[in-house]
């Protein structure tokens, strides 16, 4: 992920954010290189939105340097917001103004805009077109800021959690959205807590906690296990004793549930170990499902880097 | 994935026409401001009642005939209702709701957003003066014709002065906190800022003090337009333009997206 800074669509470096004691930001570095996808992915209160905020001239940095298409966007936002789109966390819109006035809107203040009506029929708010915002469900409100950070066909689209509050299948379309942008050559910065969707969408994830960086690559990479001990996991009902299962295993083995119904036996899983393993399921009577050796999920690393207890 | 073509989003990115953009903003806001009820009230229903009740009741001492004197008086308060109080109010909730923060992050250029507010206030005004003046002419209101063209140009002063106010009061505090100010400012305006009582009605120590109010030198310009068939004072239109040159100043410095 090297390259020159014409090459990137977003450079973040030491980024530094306070409000008032709160350090919101703390020394945060992204890189987006141009046409890719990259996933802020981190807890509540991380930071995500920050950097995300002053990306988009929003807020501005107590630290750091921000380039975004090669701009500083406290400086020269003007130029820079012509060329991006933008998805606020919720809200963003008049409470009376109808779905299709809004959108019109928008659309009205750029150059080449996608067709509006086409894509409130594509986003599935055809039928919510002349329903006013404020009585808009919270799914339909965020389609149609999607809409609105779209319509102007920009070169960067940053997305604040753009399926919080959607259904399985509008998270379905707005995940074959984001791929269609990247096919097309659009950057996407998105932020998400959900692993899967970081996991599905992003060629980069950054990993934000504290509003600092505690991981960074691609999804294979971060969830590849560490200096070739690969592990095995398995689901099966939560709670179950695996004294048994130790005994059986070779000593270098242990067995854990990281979280309830998940197991994991780490320290080189080798294919005696897995047959072990089904063996011991068998005997339980239980089906060990998604058995999976090597690949730890995107959840691990992430409740491994940011901890298990609730914030 | 056919919902999607290959190319649909191919980036084109760019800032719309100027015109365009302005005239999309000003319906967008004129409409919304058309369909809350609220909004019409303050707007239309409290001058109409005011126009209608002083003309026809006694309750202040007025030369006859009486609707000469009000007709000015409440076209002031519709102008200062709109530009100011609705301006303000509109504002301060628009930004609670990440509307400003939403159309900034567009091409939307910064004077824009409120180039586009004001098209759609000036443009309620002359709706608001077009039903106040005929309602006014059929209580036998009489202006002359060069009383009603230089009212036009009063009327534009009025509606940027109180324009620039009402963004500098909605664009800096807490939307209810906007919403209690603006309603007591136009509350107090209303009644001592020389719009019902006439500054010339005033003791003259509180007279030199409201005539300094933009409430009192739009009141006082109209009145010597339309009701005396005299020009307006320098007075009165130099108050004008310094509250709306203040007030635009402090705007841009105090006004917040959010």
């Amino acid at each position: 992920m090297t390259g020159s800074a014409t090459d990137l669509a977003v450079e973040v470096s030491a980024l530094v954010k306070r409000y008032g004691s709160v350090t919101a930001v703390d020394g945060l570095d992204v890189r987006l290189p141009r046409g890719e996808v990259l996933a802020l992915l981190g807890p509540n209160g991380a930071g995500k939105t920050t950097t995300i905020e002053v990306c988009e001239g929003f807020r501005a940095a107590d630290g750091g340097v921000v380039r975004v298409l090669g701009l500083d966007p406290a400086t020269q936002g003007g130029a820079l917001r012509p060329r991006i789109g933008v998805m606020p966390q919720g809200g963003g819109a008049y409470p009376g103004v109808r779905a299709g006035e809004m959108l019109d809107l928008v659309a009205a203040c750029a150059a080449n805009p996608l067709d509006p009506a086409w894509l409130i029929d594509v986003l599935g708010l055809k039928s919510a077109r002349r329903t006013p915002f404020k009585r808009l469900s919270g799914g339909q409100q965020q389609r149609l800021s999607l809409a609105c950070a779209l319509v102007g066909r920009p070169e960067l689209v940053f997305l604040d959690e753009p399926t919080a509050g959607l259904d399985p299948q509008a998270r379905r379309l707005v995940w074959e959205l984001i791929g269609a942008l990247r096919r097309d050559g659009v950057s996407v910065l998105l932020t998400t807590h959900l692993m899967a969707e970081a996991e599905a969408l992003a060629d980069q994830v950054v990993i934000v906690d504290h509003g600092t960086v505690v991981a960074t690559g691609t999804p294979a990479e971060l969830t590849a296990d560490n200096a070739g001990t690969p592990s095995l996991r398995f689901r099966a009902k939560a709670g179950m004793d695996t004294t048994s299962l130790t005994a059986a295993l070779p000593e270098r083995c242990a067995v854990t549930e990281p979280t309830p119904g998940n197991y994991l036996v780490s320290g080189a899983v080798d294919p005696q170990v897995v047959s072990t393993v089904t063996t011991w399921c068998a005997q339980q009577g239980v089906l060990a499902e998604e058995l999976q050796v090597g690949r730890r999920s995107l959840e691990d690393v992430f409740l491994e880097l940011t901890g298990r207890e609730l914030r | 994935m056919t919902t999607f073509p290959a190319g649909t989003f191919t980036p084109a990115p760019g800032r719309g026409r100027i015109g365009r953009m302005l005239l999309t903003h000003a319906r967008t806001e004129l409409l919304l401001t058309v369909r809350n009820g609220e909004q019409l009230l303050l707007t239309l229903l409290i001058p109409l009642a005011l126009l209608i009740g002083l003309t026809l009741v006694d309750v202040i001492e007025l030369p006859s005939p009486r609707v000469d004197s009000v007709a000015p008086r409440v076209f002031a308060l519709a102008v200062m209702s709109s530009a100011f109080t609705g301006q303000a109010i509109a504002l301060g909730f628009d930004r609670r709701y990440g509307v400003i923060k939403r159309l900034a992050a567009t091409a939307l250029p910064r004077w824009l957003l409120v180039g586009g507010r004001l098209l759609a206030c000036l443009a309620v005004v002359v709706g608001q003066l077009v039903v106040l003046g005929l309602v006014a002419w059929a209580l036998g209101w009489s202006p002359s014709i060069g009383g009603l063209l230089g009212s036009l140009g009063v009327v534009l002063l009025g509606v940027l002065a109180f324009g620039a106010l009402g963004v500098l009061l909605g664009g800096a505090l807490k939307a209810e906190i906007v919403l209690a100010l603006a309603n007591i400012v136009w509350l107090v305006l209303l009644l001592g800022g020389g719009v019902i009582v006439a500054t010339s009605s005033m003791p003259a120590g509180v007279a030199d003090v409201v005539r300094l109010l933009p409430s009192g030198a739009l009141a006082d310009a109209l009145r010597a337009l339309l009701a005396e068939h005299a020009a307006p004072s320098v007075l009165s239109l130099v108050v004008l333009v310094v509250w709306g040159i203040a007030g635009a100043a402090l705007a841009v410095r105090t006004t917040k997206l959010s």
